[in-house]
């Protein structure tokens, strides 16, 4: 045994020994607190941009509408071509008729604007729909104008200088009179979900983008988890250690960590310039973003095999199953619920990028959802952009409320890949 | 206390001479290894080892940690195989066949060679699936009543089928770790193999669970070729015929396990079987 003499009996009642102990603890409930410091933090800044994004973005979510009586009349509407009527007169008299006051053409003009400008289709649609009403009054719930809107949702005060105000007093008093009237409603938007991109944010949606985004979604996935599963494969149980197989991984690494930007502009080049797939399809938005998220499909399956204990490969090994088998029967399965969770993590993470769509034109102005993985669309995120470009005030709050569709989505494929972890996952 | 140790390491014994005693009544050769060397990358872990390994009995590896036993098992069935670095130098020869031949698939050695490893494990799937895999895989059952009966006999043979024969269908994971030795026992069998090869198969289990699969090391030994790596001396002298002493990467002695355990030839099996060192 050592010869070392110890320094004589510890005593561990003494005061150094306390205050030893006690320094020990402080700096337990000091990394403690730093810790729930930290985490109060990112919560708190969620809490603020979460409530941001709702106060902002609830008033989408409703739309003001006008329900006004539409006369017919057969001298606009020809009951044997009514899609050719003249739908402009039928509104413009209609409204006349709720306000007998407004006779000049200035004040008819006023009046005309309180509904949104595309009220001539809703009734042409309508009557098209029905051509029985000819002759007689269709009762209609459109959508107002967006300024009206906004007066509508509080948003617009009405104590400011008429100068300064996007409501003259003229459309407020007509405003007032709707009011009165019982004409004005605001019913929940569905059309932010079943219409597409417009001009008048009273008439825009997300059914284009969810649709475009789908598409791409579908195209990524189709591309990066089999290619990425299969290349996962190949370096983790095939591979044989060399140098090359080291550059590859270091450089599927660093690709993870690449801008996407740059993703784009290689889409951009590559995909549309050489391979000449339309600009803002879905195909080439779906491609780049399978090329961006196949790194991290192919970090995350390497890891989930990894993950998968040595023991089951060396017992299925040791009865005589070929490689093959061992990673079908065995390997792959065990990893799968990882794999899956990582797949949908990747998915999530194509979902709300934005960057390298623009670069392949999915950020143009389409007024009807995609037929195909070939027609131009947009996608959620590049929806969200051109919205926050737009300068009229109803697209505000339509850009948080896109956002919030967003992290509905994002909330769901988590939640989905939550499911299954847990309901996959098998214990050894 | 670890001087001889250290002496052995600092002197190379390449060409170090075994010590062997042959048996009274010799058996048949099932696994012959000739002048096997391994190495990990530049590291040597074995320097040539010669052994016979008799048929249908138990032959025991013992030896300190790292001596080179369980690398040496794991050649047997080339195993090493899956290491990166590995390189395996030398003839082992399984019933005059050599088994790094080309001509000898490792699929099939390794159906022939089985392998019962030192931490029970058991697939993820239920007692049924685990003990169907093998014959499955190599297709040696032609029916679903065949496949049956290869895995209840392999249970039986296992002497587990009394106790999990109303939970076939359960996981196997889900039984007692010395139960789940058994069913990979039964694993193992299910494919009728000529060896067996066991990695210290009993030391994860608590001594009821290890006096069971000594007992059945013990019957399986009519039918088939065992060999064991142990670290638990009483553990060899119940169960094996033969004994090998390994150190430092060197077939030190083998011979008859009575032999080895009482009149060993060796100075330093002497000093490892009576706990000098190791």
């Amino acid at each position: 045994m050592s010869e070392t003499a110890l320094t004589g009996p510890v005593d561990w009642t003494s005061d150094q020994a306390a205050g030893r102990r006690r320094s020990r603890h402080a700096a337990n409930r000091r990394l403690q607190f730093y810790g729930i410091a930290a985490i109060s933090t990112a919560v708190g800044l969620l809490g603020i941009l979460i409530a941001t994004l709702v106060i902002g973005g609830y008033p989408a979510f409703f739309q003001t509408k006008l329900t006004i009586d539409f006369p017919i009349k057969a001298e606009y509407v020809d009951a044997a071509d009514p899609a050719a009527g003249n739908y402009r007169n039928v509104v413009r008299d209609a409204l006349r008729e709720l306000a007998p006051e407004a006779t000049t053409p200035a004040q008819q003009r006023q009046l005309g604007q309180l509904l949104t400008n595309n009220a001539q289709f809703f009734v042409r649609d309508a009557v098209v729909a029905n051509p029985s009403v000819i002759g007689r009054t269709l009762t209609l719930t459109l959508p107002a104008a967006d300024p009206i809107d906004q007066l509508n949702k509080g948003l617009i005060d009405r104590d400011l200088p008429e100068s300064q105000r996007r409501v003259n007093d003229l459309q407020l008093g007509y405003y007032d009179t709707l009011v009165a009237g019982g004409r004005v409603s605001a019913p929940f938007n569905w059309a932010l979900f079943f219409n597409s991109d417009s001009r008048f944010p009273e008439l825009a949606g997300l059914a284009g983008a969810i649709t475009g985004s789908f598409y791409a979604l579908l195209i990524c996935f189709l591309i990066s988890f089999p290619v990425g599963i299969a290349a996962a494969i190949y370096l983790e149980e095939f591979a044989p250690r060399n140098r090359w197989t080291y550059l590859i991984e270091v450089n599927i690494n660093n690709l993870a960590a690449v801008p996407s930007i740059v993703f784009g502009l290689l889409g951009l080049a590559v995909f549309i310039q050489i391979f000449g797939i339309p600009r803002s399809a879905p195909l080439a938005g779906g491609m780049v973003l399978a090329l961006m998220t196949l790194p991290t499909m192919i970090i995350v399956t390497r890891n989930a095999l990894k993950a998968v204990p040595p023991s089951i490969r060396e017992g299925a090994l040791g009865v005589g199953a070929s490689k093959h088998q061992v990673i079908m029967h065995h390997v792959l399965p065990l990893a799968l619920p990882g794999i899956l969770t990582g797949t949908i993590i990747g998915l999530a993470q194509a979902l709300g990028e934005t960057a390298p769509l623009l670069l392949v034109g999915m950020n143009a102005f389409i007024t009807s959802p995609p037929g195909g993985i070939l027609e131009a669309s947009t996608a959620l995120p590049t929806q969200i952009f051109i919205w926050a470009d737009s300068p009229e005030r109803g697209f505000t709050s339509r850009t948080s409320a896109g956002i919030l569709v967003l992290l509905g989505f994002l909330i769901v494929m988590n939640g989905i890949a939550i499911f299954l972890r847990q309901r996959l996952e098998r214990r050894w | 206390m670890a001087d001889v140790a250290l002496a052995t390491r600092d002197v190379p014994t390449p060409e170090f001479q075994t010590v062997r005693t042959p048996d009274p009544h010799p058996r048949p050769t099932k696994v012959k290894a000739d002048n096997v060397k391994v190495f990990y990358g530049q590291k040597q872990a074995l320097n040539g080892v010669s052994i016979d390994i008799p048929v249908k009995s138990v032959t025991a590896f013992i030896g300190p940690s790292g001596c080179g036993k369980s690398t040496f098992l794991r050649c047997l069935n080339r195993m090493n195989d899956t290491i990166d670095g590995c390189r395996v130098e030398g003839e082992i020869l399984l019933d005059n066949r050599d088994i790094y031949d080309a001509s000898l698939d490792v699929v099939e050695l390794r159906a022939r060679v089985g392998m019962v490893f030192q931490k029970p494990n058991p697939f993820p799937k239920s007692i049924f699936d685990n003990v169907a895999y093998g014959p499955k895989i190599h297709g040696l059952a032609r029916s679903k009543a065949e496949l049956e009966e290869i895995v209840v006999s392999s249970l039986q043979k296992a002497s587990l089928f009394n106790e999990v024969k109303d939970r076939l269908h359960e996981p196997g994971t889900g039984l007692s770790g010395g139960q789940q030795q058994r069913l990979c026992i039964a694993r193992t069998i299910a494919v009728s193999p000529d060896v067996i090869l066991m990695d210290e198969p009993c030391s994860a289990l608590d001594p009821i669970a290890t006096a069971k699969v000594e007992e059945l090391i013990d019957e399986l030994r009519e039918n088939f070729t065992i060999v064991i790596v142990t670290h638990s001396m009483q553990q060899a002298a119940r169960v094996s015929q033969r004994t090998a002493f390994f150190h430092l990467g060197t077939l030190v002695e083998e011979g008859p396990t009575d032999h080895v355990f009482t009149n060993p030839s060796e100075r330093r099996t002497q000093d490892y079987i009576t706990g000098r060192f190791g």
